[in-house]
C-alpha cells in the first residue's frame, strides 16, 4: 500500500495495522525517516510530489521489492508537501517469512526512494531555499543492489 | 493543446509550473523546440543530467509522438526519502 499524505502521520499506527491478521509472516522490518534539524538551524523541508504519477512509480518501486525478497507485503506512508525538524518523512514497512528478506526489502526500498521516487525536496535554510539532489553517495547506495556487469561498456 | 508541468528547480528556473501549448506540437522533440524558441535556459536545463520525461504520465526516452491533449512532466532528478 503507498500512500502520499500531506500532514503528520502516526508510524505506531501504521505499524499496528500493517502486522494485523499476519499468521504467515515471521518478520517485519520498519525504517522510519525523520527530518533532520541540522544543528539547530531549523530547515524545513518542502517535498513536491507529481499527483497521479509519483504513487504509480513507487508502487512500481514497491513491486520490484515483493519479487525481489518474496515478501508478503510492503507499505510506503511518504509524507509531501512542508515538514518541520522531528517530523517524520517515510515509513517502509515490509513484511516477509524470515528476517533476512524483511531488513533488505527495507535498505532496497530505501536506496531506490532516494533516487528513483518522483519527489522533489527542498530544504529551507538560513542562507535561503535550496534543492535537494541525489548525492554520489546516494547513487552509490543504489548500485548496490545491481551491481554492473563486466561486460558492460564503462 | 498539450499541457506541460515542471516540477523542482526547473519550475524555479522557468517561473511557471504548467503552461499550455496550442496547437500540441507533434512530438516530445517538437515541443522541445518551442520551448527553446521561447526560453533558451529551460531548454538547456531539460537537457541536463539527470532530467527525465513523462509523457501521459509515463516516462519517456528519447522522442515520442504526442497527442492533441498529451500531458508532458519535465522532472528533474529525483530526491525522496
Amino acid at each position: 500500500m503507498i500512500a502520499l499524505v500531506d500532514r503528520p502521520f502516526d508510524p505506531g499506527a501504521e505499524l499496528n495495522r500493517f502486522c494485523r491478521g499476519r499468521a504467515e509472516t515471521g518478520a517485519v522490518a520498519s525504517f522510519l525517516g525523520l527530518a533532520r534539524g541540522e544543528a539547530g538551524h531549523g530547515t524545513v523541508l518542502a517535498l513536491e510530489a507529481y499527483p497521479g504519477f509519483t504513487e504509480g512509480e513507487i508502487g512500481k518501486i514497491a513491486a520490484a521489492a515483493v519479487d525481489r525478497f518474496a515478501l508478503h507485503g510492503v507499505a510506503i506512508t511518504h509524507r509531501v508537501g512542508r515538514i518541520a525538524p522531528g517530523e517524520a518523512i517515510v515509513l517502509v514497512l515490509t513484511a516477509a517469512a524470515h528476517r533476512r528478506e524483511a531488513f533488505e526489502a527495507c535498505d532496497y526500498l530505501m536506496d531506490y526512494l532516494k533516487s528513483r521516487a518522483p519527489l522533489w525536496k527542498m530544504e529551507h535554510l538560513p542562507a535561503g531555499p535550496r534543492w535537494v539532489e541525489p548525492t554520489p553517495r546516494d547513487q552509490a547506495d543504489l548500485a548496490r543492489w545491481d551491481p554492473p556487469r563486466g561486460d558492460d561498456p564503462p | 493543446m498539450a499541457k506541460v508541468l515542471l516540477f523542482g528547480r526547473l519550475r524555479d528556473l522557468a517561473g511557471w509550473r504548467e503552461r499550455a501549448f496550442e496547437p500540441a506540437p507533434a512530438s516530445l522533440l517538437a515541443l522541445k523546440s518551442v520551448i527553446a524558441g521561447l526560453d533558451a535556459d529551460l531548454a538547456a536545463a531539460l537537457e541536463g543530467p539527470g532530467v527525465r520525461a513523462a509523457v501521459d504520465r509515463v516516462l519517456v526516452r528519447g522522442d515520442c509522438p504526442l497527442r492533441s491533449d498529451a500531458e508532458v512532466a519535465f522532472m528533474p532528478a529525483m530526491s525522496g526519502g
